[in-house]
């Protein structure tokens, strides 16, 4: 029960979703791909606008890497996988400016970079590429929603305490004043290393709990 | 069968014992900072006991709760109250008092017990505390005011700023002598650095004070004197290079030494015995590589002071200082030695 069913042939079910959100987490179980989670997280839209872009590039891209899965030669199919995705990152990065200029302003490149995400390029190697489509999919869409809710608890952390605001509204009144290192890169570290220590916590706990009830 | 009489005791040596283990020293060095705190408080007034008072609770608070289940609490080594006070003399007399506190928690947590408590953090953890609260509140840390020798012990409202909000209340500021000399090129009278009555942190005005605690600290052994001793020549040195070479430009190396923090880091700071390197050769050079960075960041750097950065890198390379300066063991070969780890 307690394995990682990455390629058992047995029907999808509940967990093949829901693991992407807790007992696999992408940023804070297996720790992939930091630059994003590092990089534009310094306020809670940015995180959310970057999740979901993330989450579309890894949906669609694991779609055509299932599908096309039996006739991808082996030798090149990293590069294959790296086409597949950069298309669709392609249509994310000319999305977002069309819906909001000032998101994508402060996204800068870090859309376009979506292309190296070692989440994506994780999946699709490990799951994907062994997996029927509609498999994939829910795996997809699981480790999607785990790094977009990931990058916003970071991004909640830190614009509170960086900018004493939540999506711009002032939660501390008008006098607060920033802690100035949250909204620099110095801060995405801090608050990485304290969810990390939250969820390494609750584990710990969750691992008692059991334990105890086996006793 | 039972003897009887006075019986002969066969012990080893050594017979005389001195009592020096971690709570002694640490609480050695709490004593000599004693003298430091009072001529801040004469200068200052009641903000620096206040500003002590905070960094302390605010050290001590997450040492006694986070230990609280483990066996080797270290509250009661006072080491945790050393890093309290060292952070509070490293604030400016104006720092709101939550500020004060907030840097004791990142200073202990972040700094210390993160690595596994005392003896194994790598970097000086007033330091550490310090540089937190510099990167967060940059405005904060560079208001500073003239000091007012025992006027009637003075409290500033921007100390009472509540929690998490800005300090409102405007101080008449001043620029610290190394800010004056770094932006305006305007030098300040050395008796006045020595004395302590210019501008600066709780703990970098009297000059004289610091360098009488640590010579007691030297002579009762508890801090390394080789690490001071050659921060300070390094500095003089440079600075005299320096000076030779072009007077209008740079300062003289007597207002290099006295100025800033240079004398509590080196005297207090630097000698952690925790963070320095545990080997003589070795202290020379960190104290040697603190001088240059203190002098390159002052002299070439976009801040006016650097002896925080200064010490915070050297403490990062005392592993590699200590593993190049380890003692040959007598009759090794050259070469193995090399391969050992």
């Amino acid at each position: 029960m307690d394995n990682i069913s990455i390629s058992s042939p047995e029907q999808a079910n509940l967990d093949t979703v829901l693991k992407g959100l807790w007992k696999e987490n992408p940023v804070f179980v297996q720790v992939l791909g930091m630059c994003p989670v590092l990089a534009v997280t310094n306020t809670v839209m940015n995180s959310l606008v970057m999740g979901l872009a993330t989450m579309f590039v890894l949906v669609s891209s694991s779609i055509f890497v299932s599908a096309f899965r039996k006739v991808i030669p082996r030798q090149v199919r990293i590069a294959t996988y790296i086409l597949i995705i950069a298309t669709f990152v392609t249509v994310a990065d000319y999305v977002i400016p069309a819906i909001s200029l000032e998101v994508h302003r402060s996204l800068g490149a870090f859309v376009a970079l979506i292309v190296v995400n070692c989440v994506i390029l994780g999946r699709a190697e490990a799951f994907s590429s062994k997996n029927p489509i509609g498999k994939s999919i829910l795996d997809a869409l699981g480790m999607g929603a785990g790094f977009t809710i990931a990058i916003v608890l970071l991004g909640i952390v830190r614009e509170l305490l960086g900018n004493g605001t939540i999506l711009d509204f002032p939660v501390f009144g008008p006098d607060y004043e920033p802690w100035v290192v949250m909204v620099l890169p110095g801060g995405a570290f801090f608050a990485l290393g304290a969810w990390l220590l939250v969820f390494a916590w609750f584990k710990e706990r969750g691992s008692q709990k059991q334990n105890e009830v086996a006793a | 069968m039972p003897t009887k009489g006075p019986q002969l005791l066969l012990t080893t040596s050594p017979f005389l014992k001195q009592r020096e283990d971690t709570a002694f020293l640490m609480w050695q060095v709490n004593y000599s900072l004693v003298p430091v705190l009072l001529v801040a408080v004469w200068f200052f007034g009641i903000a620096a006991l206040l500003l002590t008072s905070a960094c302390i609770a605010g050290a001590a608070l997450p040492e006694w709760f986070l230990g609280r289940k483990s066996e080797r609490n270290t509250l009661r080594d006072g080491s945790g109250i050393i890093t309290g006070a060292l952070l509070a003399l490293t604030l400016p007399p104006t720092t709101p008092l939550w500020m004060a506190f907030l840097g004791g928690v990142i200073a202990i947590t972040l700094g210390k017990l993160i690595f596994g408590g005392i003896g194994s953090n790598i970097f000086n953890p007033a330091l550490v505390g310090r540089a937190f609260l510099q990167a967060a509140f940059p405005a904060a840390m560079t208001t500073w005011m003239l000091p007012e020798p025992g006027a009637s012990l003075p409290l500033h409202g921007r100390l009472l700023a509540l929690p998490f909000l800005k300090p409102d209340v405007d101080v008449i500021t001043t620029a610290t002598p190394l800010a004056s000399m770094k932006f305006d090129a305007a030098s300040t009278p050395v008796a006045d650095l020595l004395l302590g009555s210019t501008a600066g942190s709780l703990g970098e005005t009297s000059t004289i004070v610091i360098l009488l605690c640590g010579l007691y600290l030297a002579v009762r052994r508890v801090l390394n004197w080789r690490i001071p001793v050659s921060i300070f020549a390094t500095v003089a040195l440079l600075a005299a290079v320096m000076y030779a070479i072009d007077p209008s430009r740079f300062a003289t190396p007597q207002f290099h030494l006295f100025s800033g923090g240079l004398m509590l880091g080196a005297v207090f700071m630097a000698t952690d015995p925790v963070s320095s390197p545990i080997t003589q050769r070795g202290c020379w050079i960190f104290g040697a590589g603190i001088g240059v960075l203190v002098i390159v960041i002052r002299v070439f750097g976009g801040l006016p002071e650097g002896v925080m950065y200064a010490i915070l890198l050297m403490n990062a390379a005392t592993p590699l200082i200590n593993r190049t300066t380890q003692a040959r063991i007598y009759g090794e070969n050259r070469r193995r030695e090399r391969s050992s780890p």
